[in-house]
């Protein structure tokens, strides 16, 4: 059931949210860009701008209008609070001969993430597979995920680098999320068409007494998320992505990994930014007196030369084996790991490139040099 | 996943920079039911202060080794980078923390009724060394045993004085890189004593442990020799730090080493075998 929260109601919802004791998260103005941060009322929001992205590119703009998710993404992904970058695991301590080691376990917080788009969504969606549905969990991870509240938006428009639609995960929400708005600016209307997903989500509806959306306000709603879907179809980095495992096994020795390990400055840029990467190191450190322990846990990147390192060298040891490491891992292993794709269309990775790698683009590359040595073989 | 704490209780120096710890568990967490696991599998030793770093199971898998209130871990470890450096200056009565067991083991149960051929090459020996005992106690109920073993110089042999005992029960074929003037024995690579076997493949199983490159050469001459690629088991190394399938370190193509290996059957792996820098 679709209902009608006005614009100027934004702020009800938000406090209605904050009421029930959850700690807010969405999108905020930082550094020129829109990244997430803490939010405590519709005025931390950026009302009235939108994101410029193309390849190794990020501006922000003006908007003619008030739109509050007239942006796609920024440089941040909803995984900084999930899958913490840097976080205590143990405690240990060492007297004579006698080590003991105490787990630090945190009491985890109750998040809300405000303005959380289709493709964030399956990007938890993939967390949630790698770090809590196999033998062994990210406990952290698992609190903080248990307690989420969600509140999605659907996209109206995309940035030039997103590709949702190539990889089935957006722009409309279809997952479960507490509550799903749609934002729509016609004339001098601004409203949002909003549903729950779940009970806690009826609960905030129900405090907000709303009325039920017309036919009008959501023929208009859910016509710009159709309208955007059809043109990111006909949009350049569209692709058809079913084939993309079997693809990239038969390439893994492909020239095209030698052309882009070229421009690849193996920076580690798109795997913090990515919202599925999830590779992690630990770390060890003791105090002066060498009785006090600690290890901490860390994001870390299969474009380091550490990950893969091994008595005589990093097995990776070249940044052609790291680039095809992320991407064979991203678009095909992922599958047979862990039954999806790692990848979720939302562009991080190529604007956040300080180069401008395009993965659509590399796809294509691989495809094409495929084709053209299949072609070359063929001739007498 | 917090590491329980182990006291070193007998320190044996194979060769330099080489060593091979008893461990037990401290007296306080004797209460505890000891720790099983299969050949093959591999513990995550703790450093106190330095870090982690994996080591494979050398010790019985069952029976022998439990002793008194706990059983007995054994670990040869080569000191190579901080944390085993840290571990090598380990003496009899310090401490240590273990978390474990991790992975996917020896599949025993393929060599009932087969010849087995056990290939190592250095320290690839010691995960080895729980299925020579399984063998010599009759439990794998193999037809034969052979050993394969190279090593870089008669002084760089491992479990010497055990190698000598197992000789009554286990033809040994034995091979170093570099002889020392009285080294009886075969110069050169370990693959070929094995090309120069007589081997049915047909009714063979084969377990490698050792660097890639002999592991993949050895792997050929058995192919040659008629073994199927179903009854060749690999164990495999990557750089590893949460053991659990989280920490993403250990990736070999689809695989987790930490939990889908080390062990793998060389069926299953071929294609990933044959990529450089994987």
């Amino acid at each position: 059931m679709d209902y009608l929260l006005h614009a100027s109601d934004l702020e009800r919802l938000i406090q209605a949210i904050y009421k029930d004791g959850y700690q807010i998260f969405g999108p905020t103005i930082n550094d020129k860009a829109i990244t997430y941060g803490e939010i405590s009322s519709s005025a931390d929001l950026p009302q009235g701008w939108t994101d410029i992205q193309e390849g190794g590119r990020y501006r922000l703009k003006r908007r003619t209008d008030k739109a509050f998710f007239g942006y796609a993404v920024g440089p941040h992904s909803w995984k900084k609070y999930l899958q913490l970058p840097h976080r205590p695991i143990w405690k240990a301590s060492r007297q004579h001969q006698d080590i003991e080691v105490i787990e630090i376990q945190e009491t985890a917080p109750k998040l809300a993430f405000l303005g959380v788009r289709s493709c964030e969504l399956h990007a938890i969606a993939i967390q949630d597979r790698v770090l809590t549905e196999g033998d062994y969990t990210n406990e952290n991870y698992r609190q903080r995920r248990a307690q989420l509240f969600t509140v999605a938006v659907n996209c109206t428009s995309a940035a030039a680098t997103c590709f949702c639609t190539a990889m089935n995960t957006g722009p409309e929400v279809k997952l479960p999320s507490d509550l799903t708005l749609t934002e729509v600016i016609e004339g001098a209307a601004h409203f949002f068409l909003i549903r729950s997903g779940s009970a806690s989500g009826a609960q905030i509806l129900s405090e907000l007494s709303l009325r039920p959306a017309g036919m009008r306000e959501k023929n208009l709603a859910n016509g710009r998320v159709q309208q955007l879907d059809e043109e990111m179809r006909k949009g350049p980095r569209h692709f058809d992505s079913s084939d993309l495992k079997e693809l990239l096994y038969r390439n893994l020795d492909s020239p095209s990994w030698d052309k882009v390990a070229e421009r690849c400055l193996s920076c580690a840029n798109c795997t913090m930014a990515c919202p599925t990467c999830f590779c992690s190191t630990v770390e060890d450190t003791t105090d002066l007196s060498g009785e006090h322990s600690e290890r901490w846990e860390r994001w870390d990147s299969c474009f380091t030369a550490d990950l893969s390192h091994l008595t005589g060298g990093p097995v990776r040891s070249d940044t052609r084996s790291r680039y095809r490491q992320w991407m064979t891992h991203k678009l095909a292993t992922w599958q047979d790991q862990f039954g999806s794709s790692g990848c979720v269309g939302c562009g991080r990775c190529i604007t956040w490139c300080p180069v401008g790698i395009d993965l659509t683009e590399e796809v294509r590359s691989i495809r094409d040099l495929e084709c053209k040595q299949a072609g070359s073989q063929e001739q007498p | 996943m917090t590491p329980s704490i182990y006291q070193v209780i007998h320190r044996q120096e194979e060769f330099a920079g080489t060593f091979t710890l008893r461990l037990q568990v401290q007296r306080k967490n004797r209460t505890n039911p000891p720790m099983r696991f299969n050949p093959g599998q591999f513990n995550m030793l703790y450093a106190f202060g330095t870090g982690e770093s994996a080591i494979s199971f050398s010790g019985l898998a069952c029976g022998r080794e439990l002793e008194g209130e706990g059983s007995i871990l054994i670990h040869t470890i080569r000191a190579q980078g901080n944390v085993t450096r840290a571990l090598e200056c380990l003496r009899e009565g310090d401490t240590l923390g273990v978390r474990g067991p991790f992975g996917q083991g020896w599949p025993l149960q393929k060599a009932k009724g087969k010849e087995l051929l056990i290939i190592a090459g250095g320290l690839g020996l010691a995960p080895l060394r729980p299925v020579i005992y399984a063998a010599l106690e009759g439990r794998l109920a193999a037809n034969k045993v052979r050993l394969f073993y190279g090593a870089r110089h008669p002084s760089e042999l491992l479990y010497r004085e055990e190698l000598e005992s197992w000789a009554k029960q286990i033809e040994q074929e034995i091979s170093v890189d570099h002889g020392d003037g009285t080294w009886p024995g075969h110069i050169g690579v370990i693959t070929d004593p094995l090309q120069a076997a007589r081997i049915d493949g047909a009714n063979t199983v084969a377990f490698l442990c050792g660097p890639e490159i002999m592991m993949r050469f050895c792997i050929q001459a058995l192919l040659r020799k008629g073994v199927p690629a179903s009854a060749i088991s690999l164990s495999m190394e990557r750089n590893m730090k949460c053991a659990t399938g989280l920490c993403g370190h250990c990736q070999w193509g689809p695989n987790f080493i930490c939990k889908d290996g080390p062990v793998f059957c060389y069926e299953d792996i071929r294609p990933w075998l044959q990529i450089r820098s994987l």
